[in-house]
């Protein structure tokens, strides 16, 4: 049995920048802003800093490929910086080394940063490039949307859900995030939505319209994290720990392997879930949990995902997003900083702008769109790839 | 005992037929002139189609389920090759997964480079593949526009059980340039029709006709079939009467259905007669350019027993009228309309990959498992089976000619796709086996979990700043043109 790092790492300090169409700011100005709020936040100082990972999605619109932006951006103090690139999922891995150095004890103090400056391309949605020369030739180089919009067909006909139904229920999705999203000030969309707005924007992927799709932004998030008992010497008396992370990646049976995976569903997020919540040690997580932000880079996505993640019983998320179970003031409040659908999505970045939210929630600083129960146990779930191969990360902070 | 001829045949024709009233609509303003031939329709090829793609897919109605692996030889007959140095025939050879010891060569030069090959191949030894294919290209209000059409034809011959055997055959080469294209050129360049028809069809074509039925000694009206590619009716009947050939005799020519395939067209011609004939008739096959071929053949008893494994009637009838004359504008490269940033994705193909998945990327080669049986795509070092992990175990498996069931999909209209939306998805193949990969000539009447599918070989890119095509396998709903 792996020992996992539940409790073995503390986070210190967390920066976000206001996600958005950042147009005066590049990649450094992003890391440097992030990183400001962090180290405030951590009262650490720069040079305290043992090792640093980079998260980027997209090296070309970026950074390049390498630590050295970060180094340099940040001046640190010529420590190890890796650059962590895997795809969507990017965020958590980066946070994933801090931690992994961290509970390893090859670093007191360790940083995870992710940044992306998507909004350099001339063009709305994510950028179009090169999945490697063997997929060019036989992959289809699909859209974002077009590749998770493929979730539903399979989904319908496996649950017998009518094409209304699910529609209904992925524009309840949106407006909820909406709403949460409204109340961040820094998050890139900031208006509420109703249903019909959703279901009468034009269709971007059928059955994906407009309001089904995430923003894409430009932002940066960071952590800094410790030992507890580093943590404890910092003054953190009640630090927010790490009670789990789980990578799971696809090998290719989705994709492969006829007749085995239905489609309708996240392969790899079942298998990271179920080892997150051993990890953890939650055994019911629909009454465990108290709050969860997910990769909700599609509606759908979202929607799935609450099956996946063994809080709704399979076939049944539908329902319960359209009893209003995910809202903000639901059992189980999903997204409730408006997700990647309203806070943004810069790829690099949003695993960690996840955790950034599940930080503030745990320790009360989330001002107008605090959770008022108390929330003590946080899931955030960051996805990258297509549903047929794809990478599904899994962070589980506690207090 | 064995004997040579025409073993099997087939042809491919585009799903979409162009309204030629729509083309007239949008260009009477200039060429009122048009008016008389704005009637029918005219197969057009889709964005992702060519002369290789359409090559192919006739070949692989020619050729069913017979046998590959005795096939010798390969000849692509066509004046609108993709490539100009690089061997056409030779994408044909690795799509249809022929031995690598097969001889294959592009024919071209002229309208009659289809009856060339095929008259060569039937003299010769070689079990041997003739196609013709084009995909016509001509200036918009241009009368070739209206009369011209998309489409393909094979013919396999060699030794066997012939359905057709050669009793004759004769060809004569005079200069005659009735149009001509120069190399590097788009269009053609036409002389006036009246003397093409007075000098080109009723002297040179209609007097190697006669000089090979003298040769034959055959009566002409004793033929019951009779092919001549010669697009206007009238024409075609005259030279019947001036040679002694029954009108109802001359086989229809599909200018109201098709229009001229151009190379392709006798070869399409023959396996509309073939799919007629009866044991003991004859064929006349007559291929103009330059000069001409004039091929005799005799029907056997075997073609009793002979099932075109994709009859041309079906292809003809499963159509989808087109009156968006824009489209095919655009298809064509003849209007460039704003593509956005989203087309900028560059295509590069390095030749070193390519050749090492050739045979996965252009012959939808799979794998099986030699010790758990399972299929995959595309083959790889340790088989995809969780419960196996077993290495070097993966045999060739094709897969390019099952059926498939979609498994999901979605119709994309943020990708860039020359006809938006982009229709992919993710199938199951019949027999094992998995694809995730784009469909072609679909709407979204067409896909729903669960539906039959088949694969075709398709342009999957153009990498338009080096000039390289690159192709794959796509599906299109399986009953669409079966028989």
């Amino acid at each position: 049995m792996v020992r996992g790092v539940k409790d073995k790492v503390a986070i210190v300090g967390m920066g976000c920048t206001r996600f958005g169409e950042r147009w005066e700011d590049d990649a450094e100005s992003l890391m440097v802003e992030a990183f400001d709020e962090a180290v405030a936040d951590a009262e650490v100082d720069v040079t305290q800093i043992d090792a640093a990972w980079l998260g980027v999605g997209f090296d070309t619109q970026n950074t390049g490929p390498s630590g050295i932006p970060l180094a340099t951006a940040l001046r640190l103090p010529n420590v190890g910086v890796s650059k962590v690139e895997n795809y969507c999922a990017t965020g958590t891995d980066s946070f994933r080394g801090a931690v992994y150095a961290v509970a390893a004890g090859a670093a007191d103090i360790a940083l995870a940063m992710g940044v992306e400056k998507l909004k350099d391309t001339g063009y709305g949605g994510l950028p179009v490039r090169s999945r490697g020369l063997n997929f060019d030739m036989l992959g289809v180089t699909g859209s974002a949307p077009g590749n998770f919009a493929q979730i539903a067909a399979p989904y319908r006909a496996k649950h017998g859900v009518s094409h209304g139904d699910l529609k209904r229920a992925m524009a309840h999705v949106s407006v909820k995030s909406h709403a949460n999203g409204a109340k961040n000030p820094k998050a890139h969309l900031r208006r509420e939505i109703d249903i019909d707005t959703v279901l009468d924007a034009p269709i971007v992927a059928e059955p994906l319209g407009l309001y089904d799709c995430c923003g894409v932004s430009d932002g940066a998030a960071c952590a800094i994290v410790t030992t507890p008992e580093i943590a404890c010497e910092l003054g953190k008396t009640s630090p927010v720990l790490v009670k789990s992370i789980q990578l799971s990646t696809s090998n290719g049976w989705e994709l492969q392997h006829g007749g085995g995976w239905d489609g309708a569903y996240f392969h790899t997020t079942r298998i990271a879930a179920t080892k997150a919540y051993a990890e953890a040690g939650v055994s019911d997580p629909r009454s465990e949990v108290d709050l969860i932000e997910v990769h909700d880079c599609f509606s759908i996505t979202e929607l799935v995902t609450m099956e996946d993640l063994f809080i709704s019983k399979e076939g049944q998320a539908w329902k319960d997003i359209l009893d209003g179970f995910y809202d903000s003031d639901g059992q189980v409040p999903c997204q409730i900083d408006g997700g990647l659908k309203c806070f943004g999505h810069p790829i690099g970045a949003s695993g960690l702008r996840m955790i950034y939210e599940n930080y503030l929630q745990l320790q009360g600083r989330a001002g107008e769109r605090q959770r008022a129960d108390a929330p003590r146990l946080a899931l955030s779930h960051n996805l990258g790839g297509a549903p047929i191969q794809n990478v599904s990360a899994i962070t589980i902070v506690g207090l | 005992m064995s004997e040579s001829g025409i073993l099997s045949y087939g042809a491919y024709l585009p799903r979409r037929r162009l309204q030629r009233q729509s083309v007239f609509a949008a260009n009477r303003w200039f060429a009122p002139g048009l008016r008389s031939l704005a009637k029918g329709e005219r197969s057009v090829a889709n964005w992702d189609e060519d002369a290789i793609t359409m090559a192919v897919e006739a070949s692989r109605a020619c050729l069913g389920d017979l046998d590959r692996a005795n096939i010798d030889a390969v000849t692509l007959a066509s004046v609108t090759l993709p490539f100009v140095d690089r061997l056409n025939a030779g994408v044909v050879k690795e799509a249809l997964n022929l031995r690598d010891d097969v001889t294959a060569g592009d024919a071209g030069g002229g309208m009659r480079a289809g009856t060339t090959a095929l008259r060569i191949a039937l003299e010769g030894s070689q079990r041997c593949l003739c196609i013709g294919a084009d995909l016509r290209k001509s200036r918009p209000a241009s009368e070739s526009e209206l009369l011209q059409g998309d489409g393909a034809a094979s013919i396999l011959v060699g030794e066997g059980a012939p359905i057709a055997k050669l009793v004759d055959s004769y060809s004569v080469t005079v200069d005659f340039v009735d149009h001509f294209r120069a190399t590097g050129e788009q269009f053609d360049y036409r002389w006036e029709s009246r003397w093409v028809r007075d000098q080109g069809h009723m002297n040179i074509l209609a007097d190697a006709i006669g000089v090979l039925l003298k040769k034959a000694e055959a009566a002409p009206d004793q033929i019951e079939h009779v092919v001549f590619p010669v697009a206007a009716g009238g024409v075609a009947k005259a030279i019947a009467k001036k040679i002694g050939i029954r009108k109802e005799n001359v086989v229809d020519h599909f200018g109201a259905q098709i229009g001229d395939i151009g190379v392709g067209h006798p070869l399409l011609m023959l396996t509309h007669a073939l799919e007629r004939a009866k044991p003991g008739e004859r064929i006349l096959l007559a291929g103009f350019g330059q000069g001409a071929d004039v091929l005799l053949f005799e029907v056997t008893d075997a073609i009793i027993d002979y099932k075109p494994h994709l009859s041309l009637d079906a292809q003809i009838e499963n159509r989808v009228a087109d009156e968006n004359y824009m489209r095919f504008l655009s298809h064509r490269g003849l209007v460039k309309l704003d593509r956005g940033v989203r087309a900028e994705l560059d295509q590069k193909q390095p030749g070193t990959t390519l050749f090492r998945k050739r045979s996965a990327v252009l012959g939808l080669m799979g794998s099986r498992c030699s010790k758990t049986g399972t299929v995959q795509f595309p083959k790889s070092e340790i088989s995809v089976d969780p419960n196996s992990r077993a290495i070097g175990t993966q045999e060739d498996y094709p897969l390019a000619d099952r059926t498939a069931r979609i498994v999901s999909f979605t119709a994309d209209a943020l990708s860039y796709s020359p006809d938006p939306p982009t229709f992919y998805g993710t199938l199951d193949i019949d027999g094992g086996g998995r694809l995730a990969t784009e469909f072609a000539d679909v709407t979204a009447d067409d896909v729903e979990v669960g539906r039959p599918m088949r694969f075709v070989f398709r342009i999957k890119a153009e990498d338009e700043q080096r000039h390289f095509i690159k192709y794959f396998w796509k599906a299109v709903p399986e009953n669409g043109g079966r028989v």
